[in-house]
């Protein structure tokens, strides 16, 4: 493979580290050692069934036909909240402090209750009517001194408008393959070779395809094409959570230190036991896997599962809940300090609910979000409340990281 | 000349057609738009009455198992619907001799993006582009702006439908007030652009002259007189309105005018030739195209033709990356594959060898992320998955050709000659044909236009 040469770099308009070839000189710039992991939960999550709060009487009277509290299988976190036991497998995470959660929280979003706006104002991180058409991750990036472009990574194929702006940030799908005999990969290197743009696309999209896949020089042929039919059809169909955590774990390790991703499934208007159980399991089997593939680094990590707005307080006609308002955030990570439900409990008496229906947030799912950045990067209050989260009020410091 | 004015401004050079000349390529602009009558479309009420008419099936439906099949089987007829007429687009892509007015109706239906988010209505679009955009494109911007901003998918899309003037009579008995989404697009996107210097004021004084816009059964526009807000408006300096009752007539009077601002021709002039020359356009080009827009009240043929004529249209500088569909027809018009093939492709293969693709390229299928339209940058475009996607794609069409043509041959039928010296050897060193021609398919001379 040619090698880049730095006029190439230079008309790309991206610095050294841009490039895999040169990781050495990346690591050695690097501008932090924390991580940041944030899992969009595309549906709205039912933050009342996930941390159940068993101990406020009005939640078992709305909601007669679910299972609540320790009672009914959930773990007791603190006597008044209860952890839903699709959640059992982070049990050991909460015991060692590790994992957390902030109730009562949503984001400006209110009364449409459109899962399509209210994940593009979540992403955005800004006000309602603000019209952003960038992510708030990627304008945190704008404020860390030194990032490259594989500072930050959005993981699948969700267009992720979370780190969409103007810094430049990298993307990988793990359903996304390049499958190229030995012979047509050297060709199409000489072919892009004085083109900039399309040079140093395909070395990353080789060695990120690399990564996940490991040398193809032994496919060929059927097995070859097969594998590109499946990277097509795989652009129609959920990702394995899995597959996306290891990758995310993986770069996370290396030169990553911000990574996005999503878990759908959420939307449980209909027989929610289940279809909660299963999204949890999910987003479970996501943080383990970040842990594992984190190894010692998992103790400078903060993981913030955030969800666009939650569901009614009340069960509905079908054994599910319908689009609400307040949420809760979930917190993971070595670097968080768990073992603690935040936030100021609202209540879930009639006059108590947002629009009498809903759970009444009581804070900005921002605010949380700002103090996590304040913590791992130093972000200072000022870049926070005036360009990550435009116009927001940070508050007081929540205590959320060790 | 380096470049052809087939791969610049149509949808790329083809076996079947000798390539036009930059004279031809506008005397047919000029002439009537045969292709859509060689692939007939339907138009935006035909297809918005047939989505609600899956919708109201769907929802008729109680439950259990027959009626859980039954409902499976519109949503699949209702996007295999979909699905034909994402392939008729296609068809007619790489059937026509006259790709400059598909290449522009691409580019006018995505500067007036709507976007729908639910599946059904999602397949409105491709009528609302037949019958407020396309038959515009060779006409003038004036005419093409009235029909796309008054028509029921932009004025759903951007809740128009929901704006009320606040001192209106409905706005005083319900308390609904402004919506002033539309309004500002149509001074943001639509017209003068985003650093013409209008202030706040006018984006309200325009919401509020637009006040008055409905919709009924969702797809006919109509004027509600008691949503209207009272008074005269001024936009931009021009005052509308006032003494008259209000009526849809104030409303095409301002967009006529928007129409041929200067900084409307300025902000469009320069799309256009970002869109097909280059991202960092020749300063001298837009000045020039924008005096042919003032000098003829806006009227494409004019400026396409100043656009063609200038010296900086055919600099020897990489063109821009093709947008994912874009690449797609090219290549299938380079490789000959018959339109009637492609337009009566069945759903299966329309899904994985179009949509699932556009997809991993970047590029959903009216899947815009907002009234911006697709990103504009090269740079979105050609990230490592998205090339990955196009490099499978091209490799995966090529591989599945019964006898893929001499990659050798093949070089020439794409590119004439702009391939590079590279590009050649490469081809006619390939393992295979396939590779070859897969290779010529994925190389910077073809992606880019």
């Amino acid at each position: 493979m040619p090698a880049i040469t730095r006029r190439q770099m230079l008309a790309l308009g991206c610095s050294a580290a841009a490039s895999p070839l040169i990781t050495p000189v990346a690591f050695a710039s690097l501008p932090t050692d924390h991580r940041l992991v944030v899992i969009i939960l595309r549906g709205a999550m039912d933050g009342l069934d996930v941390v159940q709060p068993y101990g406020d009487p009005a939640l078992a009277r709305l909601r007669p036909g679910f299972d609540i509290g320790p009672d009914a299988g959930a773990r007791d976190l603190d006597g008044f909240f209860a952890l839903h036991p699709g959640l059992r497998d982070l049990w050991p995470l909460w015991q060692a402090g590790e994992l957390g959660f902030a109730h009562a929280v949503s984001t400006p979003y209110r009364n449409a209750r459109s899962h399509f706006d209210g994940q593009d104002l979540l992403e955005a991180g800004t006000g309602p009517g603000a019209d952003a058409r960038d992510g708030w991750l990627n304008r945190l990036v704008q404020t860390i001194p030194g990032a490259t472009r594989e500072t930050a990574l959005a993981v699948g194929r969700d267009e992720a408008l979370i780190l969409r702006g103007s810094a430049p940030t990298s993307d990988w799908s793990p359903a996304a393959r390049l499958l190229l005999s030995p012979a047509t990969s050297d060709l199409l290197a000489a072919v892009y070779h004085d083109d900039p743009l399309f040079q140093a696309t395909f070395d990353e999209a080789q060695f990120l395809s690399g990564l996940l896949h490991g040398d193809f020089s032994e496919a060929e042929g059927d097995g070859m094409m097969a594998g590109m039919q499946d990277a097509m059809a795989g652009a129609g169909q959920a990702e394995a959570v899995n597959v996306i955590a290891d990758f995310a774990a993986e770069r996370l390790r290396a030169e990553a230190r911000i990574a996005s991703f999503s878990i759908g499934g959420w939307d449980t208007h209909r027989s929610q036991q289940g279809g909660l159980t299963r999204a949890l399991g999910h987003l479970s089997t996501a943080i383990l896997r970040l842990r594992a593939g984190l190894g010692p680094d998992w103790s400078q990590t903060t993981v913030l599962a955030m969800t666009e707005f939650g569901r009614t307080a009340a069960e509905n006609g079908s054994g599910g809940t319908d689009h609400g308002t307040g949420s809760a955030l979930i917190m993971a990570g070595g670097a968080v300090r768990g073992g603690m439900v935040l936030g100021d409990w609202p209540g879930l008496e009639e006059a108590a609910l947002f629009d009498r229906r809903d759970l009444m947030p009581t804070r900005d799912i921002r605010a949380y979000a700002g103090w996590a950045m304040a913590g791992l990067f130093g972000t200072d209050r000022g870049a926070l409340e005036g360009q990550v989260f435009p116009g927001l009020d940070l508050g007081a410091d929540p205590g959320l990281l060790r | 000349m380096s470049f052809h004015a087939q791969i610049r401004f149509g949808t790329g050079l083809s076996p079947a057609h000798p390539p036009a000349s930059r004279d031809e390529m506008l005397a047919r602009l000029a002439g009537p738009d045969q292709i859509a009558a060689a692939f007939p479309q339907e138009g935006y009420a035909a297809r918005a009455e047939r989505a609600l008419e899956f919708v109201a099936a769907r929802r008729d439906l109680t439950q259990g198992e027959a009626e859980a099949a039954l409902s499976e089987r519109l949503s699949r007829e209702m996007r295999e619907d979909n699905f034909r007429q994402m392939a008729l687009t296609l068809a007619r892509g790489v059937a026509s001799p006259d790709g400059l007015r598909e290449r522009l109706t691409w580019f006018w239906a995505d500067h007036f993006t709507t976007v729908r988010r639910s599946a059904a209505m999602r397949g409105a679009i491709t009528g609302y582009v037949e019958d407020a955009i396309r038959p515009h494109v060779a006409g003038r911007f004036g005419d093409m702006l009235a029909s796309a901003v008054l028509h029921p998918a932009m004025v759903l899309y951007l809740d128009q439908d929901r704006s009320v003037g606040p001192n209106s009579p409905a706005g005083l008995r319900t308390g609904l007030s402004l919506n002033e989404n539309l309004a500002r697009e149509v001074l943001e996107l639509h017209t003068l652009g985003v650093d013409a210097g209008y202030s706040q004021r006018d984006v309200r004084e325009m919401a509020e002259l637009l006040t008055g816009i409905g919709i009924r059964q969702r797809r006919e526009l109509i004027f509600r007189p008691g949503h209207a807000e009272p008074g005269a408006e001024t936009v931009f300096g021009a005052t509308y309105g006032g003494a008259r009752s209000a009526d849809l007539s104030e409303i095409r009077a301002a967009l006529h005018d928007l129409a041929l601002r200067p900084e409307t021709a300025r902000h469009i002039c320069g799309k256009l030739a970002d869109y097909f020359i280059s991202d960092t356009p020749d300063p001298g080009l837009i000045d020039t195209m924008a005096a042919a827009w003032d000098d003829t009240g806006g009227a494409f043929l004019p400026v396409l033709d100043t656009m063609l004529s200038h010296p900086a249209a055919w600099a020897d500088v990489p063109g821009r990356v093709k947008r994912p569909f874009h690449f797609i027809t090219s290549a299938l018009r380079a490789l000959g594959t018959p339109p009637d093939q492609i337009a009566n492709a069945s759903r299966q293969r329309v899904n994985t060898r179009l949509n699932l693709p556009l997809i991993a390229m970047g590029q959903r299928w009216q899947g815009a992320a907002g009234p911006d339209g697709y990103f504009d940058d090269d740079r979105e475009w050609i990230r490592p998955q998205t090339l990955a996607a196009r490099i499978g794609w091209a490799m995966l069409t090529a591989s599945e050709m019964p006898r893929p043509p001499d990659p050798r041959d093949f070089v020439v039928t794409a590119l004439g000659d702009t391939a590079s010296p590279d590009l050649r050897r490469a081809a006619a060193r390939a393992e295979t044909r396939a590779e070859g021609v897969g290779i010529v398919l994925a190389a910077p001379e073809f992606q880019r236009s």
